[in-house]
């Protein structure tokens, strides 16, 4: 019995003394910091930077849609510091208690920042507190260029949503393939805004309304999805799709290198579009609330901004970085629109449970066709 | 140290196997696993799909717990009073579940038996390279075999390809989003499932059995009726449940393979507990599922019995 509580004692020992090692070695450098943002949504040398001048460790994670990121972050202690919801995600988190205030006076680059743009942001919030613009974008129609023209030739709107929303050019585009995005708080607006109406409206009339009219294009559409159309429109699978800005250029640019004779084009429709902010944002129970404020600020210089625009092709909301974002992005009105395309978009609100109910149903709808 | 390593063995041993106590310490650890990851977890559903949304973390408040003032006990059956409201709008998710579902099992079925029957009577080397073949697939991520099946049915896929290069077709044929692609993509990934429990059942039967039926001249679809098929039956029984339950819930693969009219019940679980935030109602469909799942299970247990008694 003896050498066994010896054996017993040692690997005690053990164990312990390289616990206490591993625990001094974390403690050793300046601590940690738990990035959670959207997959490929930023440039490649951002994080090992700021790692190499701070001394932070950092652990960085991925989602693809905000409703997962909800969930994460609904259900309570989700162990990140910095994660980056859409506005109006963000909004109906804060309400639920989910997200805590930033500290303004720990950022130092707040002055970088483009003041109208965040000033937006800040009005849905209702604070100027919720969280600082990583990336913005716009929701708009991508279309494959000879694709269209060989079906629709001159008479194709190409500025419009009637591309796709009108049952007589969606019938005719029918055989190369329409896709809509599988959202219907970014879809159902966008419709409500192509028939004249209110984009923003929760009256339960206009919503059934847009509903109706989305049920007239149906038959002529190849699928419901937000992230296949990438991929399709990309390999000339399909030839019209309503889209996020980044995703339609992203698509754009692997035509561009598969060199495969696809040509991809994004426009913001005359009608108008949703304007929607990605916001860097902490969660309420967040550990490491120091260190995410020196990543904010890092993400506030305009070299490191503008390097992460450069990568993504999402424009971001840096004031100062302007002149150091690549032109082609710069120039690109799907991009970055003018003022006057901006006077005509709209931020979307974060809608009621009620409506979310109604929205919801009329979807499923609109997706099993009855 | 090793003779009281051995002592102990031989003791832990001789309890284990005594009548009465020795079942109970047996008995214990399934037990425990069930009441850990089995019971407890479903009655936190229950106790969801009988509270109320609201906006907070976690977004409701449970129908029983503990809250700073002790112990509450609030049930309301307002969630499930919405979903009979609206039960109409399950219907179509309810009846594509069941479809596919059960076409993608006999598909299996038809599929497997061939299969485990060759595995069953074949000799060592080709059974064992039969059973590597069937299951060396399932070792890797069903996402990634489902994107293989996207690779190979779409519009610019290898079929098409093939198609076209052949000549026998102009234009691509679609073969992606429809019912043809999800019970592709269900029975790659859930083929083994049916597969093991037909091979388990069919290497059992003494191929004496087969024997005396050639002696006694039966042909050779007597001899598959006769003694094949109702030797089979139990692993008949077992991978049919095997695919069709957790087939039916299935998310993943309706979600990349299929369109709109493959609206399954995984997909509305989904959208209720995404999309509409609403815990309470997703818990009580997923509970209302699980009712009107078992409703098969019992029935096939049922029959099972009868069967063998008659």
């Amino acid at each position: 019995m003896k050498t066994l509580t010896v054996i017993f004692l040692a690997g005690a020992i053990i164990v312990g003394g390289i616990a206490v090692f591993l625990s001094s070695q974390k403690s050793a450098g300046h601590g940690e910091l738990n990035i959670y943002n959207w997959s490929d949504y930023i440039a490649e040398e951002t994080i090992s930077s700021f790692e190499a001048e701070t001394g932070i460790t950092v652990t960085y994670d991925v989602y693809d849609s905000n409703e997962v990121l909800e969930a994460k972050m609904n259900a309570g202690s989700s162990g990140y510091d910095i994660v980056v919801p859409t506005s109006d995600f963000l909004a109906r988190g804060r309400e639920a208690g989910a997200y805590q205030d930033i500290t303004p006076d720990l950022l130092t680059n707040l002055g970088n920042m483009d003041t109208s743009l965040q000033a937006q942001a800040n009005s849905i919030m209702g604070s100027d507190k919720a969280g600082l613009i990583y990336m913005w974008g716009t929701t708009g129609i991508a279309y494959n260029e000879k694709m269209i023209a060989e079906r629709l030739g001159d008479e194709a709107p190409t500025d419009s949503y009637a591309l796709i929303f009108d049952p007589y050019y969606a019938e005719k585009l029918s055989d190369c393939g329409v896709v809509v995005l599988d959202a219907p708080t970014e879809v159902l607006p966008v419709m409500l805004s192509f028939m004249g109406r209110e984009p923003t409206s929760e009256v339960a009339r206009d919503l059934e309304a847009a509903t109706k009219a989305l049920n007239k294009i149906r038959p002529y559409l190849r699928y419901v999805h937000s992230s296949q159309s990438i991929t399709d429109i990309a390999n000339g699978d399909i030839c019209a799709a309503l889209m996020w800005s980044g995703d339609a250029l992203q698509a754009a640019d692997r035509a561009d290198e598969a060199e495969n004779g696809h040509v991809i084009n994004y426009v913001v429709p005359k009608e108008g579009s949703n304007l929607w902010f990605d916001m860097m944002a902490l969660p309420a129970d967040a550990q490491n609330v120091e260190n995410a404020h020196l990543f904010m600020d890092y993400m506030m210089r305009p070299d490191v901004a503008a390097a992460n625009t450069n990568y993504i092709w999402y424009a971001n909301a840096n004031a100062a970085a302007t002149p150091l974002v690549d032109s082609e992005i710069l120039e690109h009105p799907g991009i970055y629109p003018s003022e006057e395309a901006r006077q005509n978009m709209y931020v979307l609100p974060a809608y009621s449970a009620e409506t979310d109910r109604l929205v919801n149903r009329l979807w499923a709808s609109f997706l099993t066709g009855n | 140290m090793m003779r009281w390593g051995r002592q102990q063995l031989v003791r832990l041993y001789q309890q284990a196997t005594a009548p009465k106590i020795g079942l109970f310490w047996v008995a214990i650890i399934p037990l425990a696993w069930l009441t850990l990851f089995f019971a407890v977890p479903l009655l936190e559903i229950l106790g969801v799909s009988l509270g109320s949304s609201r906006r907070g973390v976690p977004p409701f408040i449970p129908a029983w717990g503990l809250s700073d003032e002790g112990l509450f006990f609030a049930p309301n059956s307002d969630s499930y009073a919405l979903l009979l409201r609206h039960s109409s709008d399950y219907f179509i998710p309810l009846y594509n579940s069941t479809r596919l579902a059960f076409g993608s099992m006999l598909i299996c079925l038809v599929l497997a038996f061939p299969i485990s029957l060759w595995a069953a009577r074949a000799s060592g080397a080709v059974r064992l390279s039969l059973l590597v073949l069937v299951l060396l697939p399932f070792w890797t991520s069903s996402l990634l075999r489902v994107y293989a099946v996207m690779g190979l049915l779409n519009p610019t896929g290898y079929i098409n390809q093939f198609l076209l290069f052949l000549g026998l077709r102009e234009t691509p044929l679609d073969l992606m989003r429809m019912d043809i692609s999800v019970y592709f993509g269900i029975v790659i990934c859930y083929l083994p499932l049916m597969v093991l429990p037909l091979y388990a059942v069919l290497v059992r039967i003494d191929e004496s059995l087969y024997e005396a039926a050639t002696d006694l001249g039966a042909t050779r679809s007597t001899t598959f009726l006769t003694i094949t098929l109702p030797m089979a039956r139990p692993g008949i029984v077992a991978g049919c449940l095997l695919v069709f339950i957790p087939a039916m819930g299935e998310f993943m693969i309706p979600e990349l393979l299929g369109g709109p009219e493959q609206l399954m019940m995984g997909k509305v679980l989904w959208a209720e507990f995404f999309r509409s935030r609403d815990w309470p109602v997703a818990s009580a469909l997923a509970v209302l599922l699980l009712l009107v799942l078992s409703i098969p299970i019992l029935w096939l247990r049922h029959a099972e019995r009868r069967m063998r008694e008659t």
